[in-house]
């Protein structure tokens, strides 16, 4: 059965095939079986309820459904459940403790880097990435790194201030 | 003592958002992020041509598919009456086309299934014979008297054609015209342009028979409007329909229509007694969903030698794609498209518009503006810049002469507006220092000895933002006031809800900063909720930078409605009477003794416990306004580009933008709303191209084909300030929404233009892409933007 599935629905056909994968979510090992055609959006979203993770074009354009694959940034609309088996997922639910916001949810709001907030979980995760192998970005490198992401309302300069903010802090906590 | 007011989050304070605590967490609740028990999903079967009448439609397939529960098509909808529904321009729209496909991406079937891939794969599985009919992809097409009508099912049309209106003193242009010494033409597209916020459309419909209530959470920017329209569709009664506007992932005027899709799931959930959600795809949002702009321009300046304008003419045709479902207020069919010019002093205009229908999806909304004041001011601004060209006078000077000077405020427009107040001159001066205009000729000569083509473009633009006045502005009969209501709680404590709809203004952190600088409750003390029309009070939403001007004020209006009653209540509680009692930001005191008060805290209590006698209990109301005037903000925007003439690309060396929208609540907020405006400027200007072929099939129906700029191409943006109060608004706040994306995309032209002045140039039409450019450059010609059917 595909985690799509209502539990008001009826179980899948004999003819729907399923595959048992095996992920990491945030932390914690999942297991699950799935309908290979699944996508890793759906699976996140309507299987595990973790909505933070958006889908805006279907196409890996805009970026609002980035997550991160064993730590580096992927577009989760145009990935197969099935692809993620055996592999770390990280989303943005998975950023802050439940006592203290990661210094990029910090950066954001500090610096007003989000008016809807439909682009900012995967803005987020993307500048996580960054400044996990990059932690002194220039401004460049930060429009850079955050240009599979599309947002239609800050302008991005904002955004690149607030990653410019955590980056500062998260040197600042290292010394 | 009075509290500081910055301290408690009041006006002025660059108070970090509320809302920012859930979308930084990813607990933001958009439409798609709602589940129901028993929730289906549905899914849309969209026409793949643009203009056909429809044979046969065979569901059998579908209806096979397991987990497959309803299969609704155009005459299924036509069988309740519902394959028709009123549009908010007095036209109709098809729902689920029985007759004939009309664009592209029209919707013509729809199944609703246990699961999203279920649904999807149903679709696939009906078979639509369509047989193909002459396509009209712009207006020049349709103005053809033997084009094929695209609206037979209406009775009594008998073109394409859907309005013609006009506004101005003719005689009086005619006489301008004939006294000019220079006559500058202009002839120009704004083309289409799909505002694509990152979130696509949606709805859940939850019918519930037990109590015959129908909650409906829905992708909209203005709830009551849908509340009204689903009453007058539906035929339900207005107490038993509720719309949940839940967080909006972006709106930019993309929300406001009434999609077909939304009634598609209303009548879903009914048949099939379960809540029905759809959530589109992003092809089915760009193809099918409000675009705007599209309109084509013949404009005239009649100017003396010395720099006057004696007159203005223009003539605007406009693409409104098969249905005219934009919202426009009734009587005014090409929206504010007569606000142009309005920062300028010009004795006698005349404006002619004509609006066509064609192939293409339904056009027009107001993309992140006010009622096509986005086009009037483009084509203010690029009229400007080619008569400045045309007297061979500079551009800032040749404004300088022709702008409203400080003096002459109230100004009557020549079409009529009443703008009010502004420091025009004072924005361009700052602006022009901002840039180095004194020293930018200079600039220019080095940079082409370099190889490089400098230019500047300046756009300056007062616009009518905040509809009402309810005399003139309404919806569909429906007048554009706004509302507030406040319940201040006992412990102090408050809820504010307005008929305003936030999608990313951050009104949850605004409004209660509005309330804090009236009553000196800490704006942290008040929670702020939009959106659901069970608990809302009616209101018109939000867009056309309605938000501040017209709910915003209403919020200062209710909390004056609240100190009024505390002031009583302070009165009794200090013992004296109501004319003694002195108010200062979060407390009365005893005139002549500061010492002796009551809190608003103090009073709040009061009311729940300690009422005097003949004062009714409780401490909350409401507020309706209805603005006296629209609120006039002024921009300044001068951009600075550097074009290489081998490739024809530009890059914006320096952008600059002067914002005078009055009283600033939360400054930080104001800049953010800036800085996105001028990105949707740039955006248009330099990428967004969404299309059609000869055929009406939709070039640009996904993200791959439409750009829409990044971190990386977007420049950097100065930001200034000037202030002039609205004098009629009660916090003297203007709208700022959208000044930048109205403003913006003449700055951009109008630099690129310059650059390529010396070769003749004129015109580039949006968006200015590489190839363009370079075509203008090689050819010292204009270039003109209309499709490629109409070039040859």
């Amino acid at each position: 059965m595909t985690s799509l599935y209502e539990t008001v629905s009826p179980p899948p056909g004999d003819d729907v095939p399923t595959n048992r994968i095996n992920l990491t979510v945030n932390g914690q090992l999942r297991t699950m079986d799935v309908e290979p055609r699944l996508l890793l959006v759906h699976l996140l979203r309507q299987g595990l309820t973790l909505t933070g993770t958006h889908t805006g074009c279907d196409t890996s354009n805009c970026g609002a459904c980035t997550v991160l694959f064993d730590g580096r940034p992927a577009k989760s609309c145009t990935m197969l459940a099935v692809q993620a088996d055996g592999h770390s997922v990280q989303t943005v639910e998975g950023m802050a403790t439940s006592s203290e916001l990661d210094p990029i949810q910090e950066g954001f709001k500090e610096e007003h880097g989000l008016q809807c907030g439909y682009c900012t979980p995967g803005m987020m995760l993307a500048a996580k990435a960054l400044l996990e192998r990059n932690p002194n970005p220039t401004e460049d490198d930060v429009r850079w790194a955050l240009s599979g992401n599309l947002c239609r309302c800050t302008g991005y300069q904002n955004i690149v201030k607030a990653v410019l903010w955590a980056a500062d802090k998260m040197r600042a906590q290292q010394n | 003592m009075a509290l500081d007011e910055l301290k408690i989050g009041g006006m002025g304070a660059s108070r970090r958002r509320v809302e920012d605590n859930r979308f930084i967490r990813g607990k933001g609740r958009y439409v798609d992020d709602v589940v129901l028990p028993g929730m289906l999903h549905m899914e849309i079967l969209r026409s793949p041509v643009a203009h056909a009448r429809i044979k046969s439609i065979d569901t059998s397939a579908a209806w096979e598919v397991p987990g497959v529960r309803l299969v609704l098509t155009g005459e299924t909808m036509a069988a309740r009456n519902l394959a028709w529904m009123p549009t908010l321009s007095y036209d109709t729209q098809a729902v689920l086309a029985t007759d004939k496909v009309r664009f592209q991406g029209q919707e013509v079937a729809a199944v609703i299934a246990d699961d999203p891939y279920v649904a999807k794969d149903a679709c696939s599985k009906i078979v639509v014979e369509y047989e193909q009919l002459p396509v009209i992809v712009n207006p020049i097409q349709a103005q053809d008297p033997a084009s094929p009508l695209i609206r037979d099912d209406k009775a009594n049309q008998t073109s394409n054609k859907v309005f013609d209106w006009e506004i101005g003193d003719q005689a009086a242009t005619d006489a301008a015209f004939a006294q000019a010494d220079v006559i500058s033409e202009v002839d120009l597209h704004y083309p289409r342009s799909h505002p694509s916020p990152l979130e696509p459309c949606g709805s859940i419909a939850d019918y519930d028979r037990s109590t015959g209530k129908l909650t409906v959470y829905m992708t909209t920017q203005a709830p009551h409007i849908v509340r009204a329209a689903v009453a007058m569709v539906a035929e339900l009664p207005e107490q038993m329909i509720r719309i949940i506007s839940p967080d909006l992932g972006g709106g930019f005027g993309n929300k406001v229509p009434i999609y077909p899709g939304y009634v598609i799931s209303i009548l879903a959930s009914i048949l099939t007694e379960r809540p029905v959600k759809w959530i589109e795809d992003r092809t089915g949002n760009l193809i099918s969903t409000g675009f705007g702009r599209d309109v084509y321009l013949k404009g005239q300046l009649a100017l003396r030698k010395d720099g006057r304008i004696l007159g203005m003419r223009m003539h605007t045709v406009s693409d409104h794609g098969a249905f005219y479902a934009d919202a426009q207020p009734t009587k005014f069919k090409i929206g504010l498209m007569h606000s142009t010019f309005a920062c300028y002093d010009i004795p006698a205009a005349h404006l002619v518009s004509e609006g066509w229908y064609t192939n293409k999806a339904p056009g027009g909304v107001a993309y992140r503006c006010s009622f096509r004041v986005t086009e009037a001011m483009f084509f203010q601004e690029r009229m400007i810049q080619n008569a400045a060209y045309d007297l061979g006078m500079d551009q800032a000077e040749f404004r300088r002469i022709n702008l409203v000077k400080d003096d002459m405020f109230p100004y009557r427009t020549a079409f009529g507006f009443l703008t009010d107040s502004g420091q025009y001159q004072k924005c361009l001066d700052l602006g022009l220092e901002a840039i180095g205009y004194s020293t930018f000729k200079q600039e220019q000569e080095e940079a082409r000895k370099r190889g490089k083509l400098l230019g500047i473009g300046i756009s300056t633009m007062t616009e009518p933002l905040g509809a009402g006045n309810s005399r003139e502005y309404d919806i569909i009969g429906i007048k554009m006031f706004d509302s507030a209501e406040l319940r201040v709680h006992m412990t102090g404590k408050a809820i504010l809800r307005t008929g305003a709809k936030t999608q990313g203004q951050g009104h949850e952190t605004t409004w209660a900063q509005i309330v804090a600088h009236e009553l000196g409750i800490p704006a942290e003390d008040i929670t702020v909720e939009e959106g659901d029309t069970d608990t809302a009070p009616f209101g018109m939403g939000t867009y056309a930078s309605r938000s501040t001007p017209v709910a915003g004020a209403a919020v200062a209006m209710v909390s004056r409605k609240i100190r009024a009653k505390a002031r009583k209540i302070a009165a009794h509680l200090l013992e004296v009477s109501e004319e003694d009692i002195e108010w200062e930001l979060g407390r009365f005191y005893v005139r002549g003794n500061n010492e002796r008060g009551v809190t608003i805290q103090d009073c709040a209590l009061a009311a729940y416990s300690n009422v005097p006698d003949g004062l009714e209990p409780g401490l909350e109301n409401n507020a309706y306004y209805d603005p006296p005037n629209l609120t006039w903000p002024f921009a300044a925007y001068i951009c600075k580009v550097e074009v290489d003439p081998e490739t024809g690309v530009w890059d914006v060396l320096k952008f600059v933008a002067v914002d005078d929208c009055g009283v600033r609540i939360n400054p930080m907020i104001v800049e953010g709303q800036i800085m996105g405006g001028l990105t949707e400027a740039y955006a248009m200007a330099s990428m967004q191209y969404i299309t059609f072929d000869e055929e009406g099939n939709c070039i640009g129906a996904n993200f791959m084909d439409y750009l829409l700029p990044t971190a990386w191409e977007t420049p950097g943006y100065e930001l200034y300030e000037v202030v002039t109060p609205c004098p009629h608004h009660p916090i003297g706040a203007k709208g700022i929404g959208e000044c930048a994306t109205v403003g913006g995309p003449a700055a951009f032209v109008n630099a690129v233009v310059d650059a390529l002045q010396h070769t003749g140039v004129r015109n580039i039409d949006m968006p200015m892409m590489p190839n363009r450019v370079y075509q203008a450059l090689t050819t010292g010609k204009n270039v003109s933007g209309m499709p490629p059917v109409l070039a040859g």
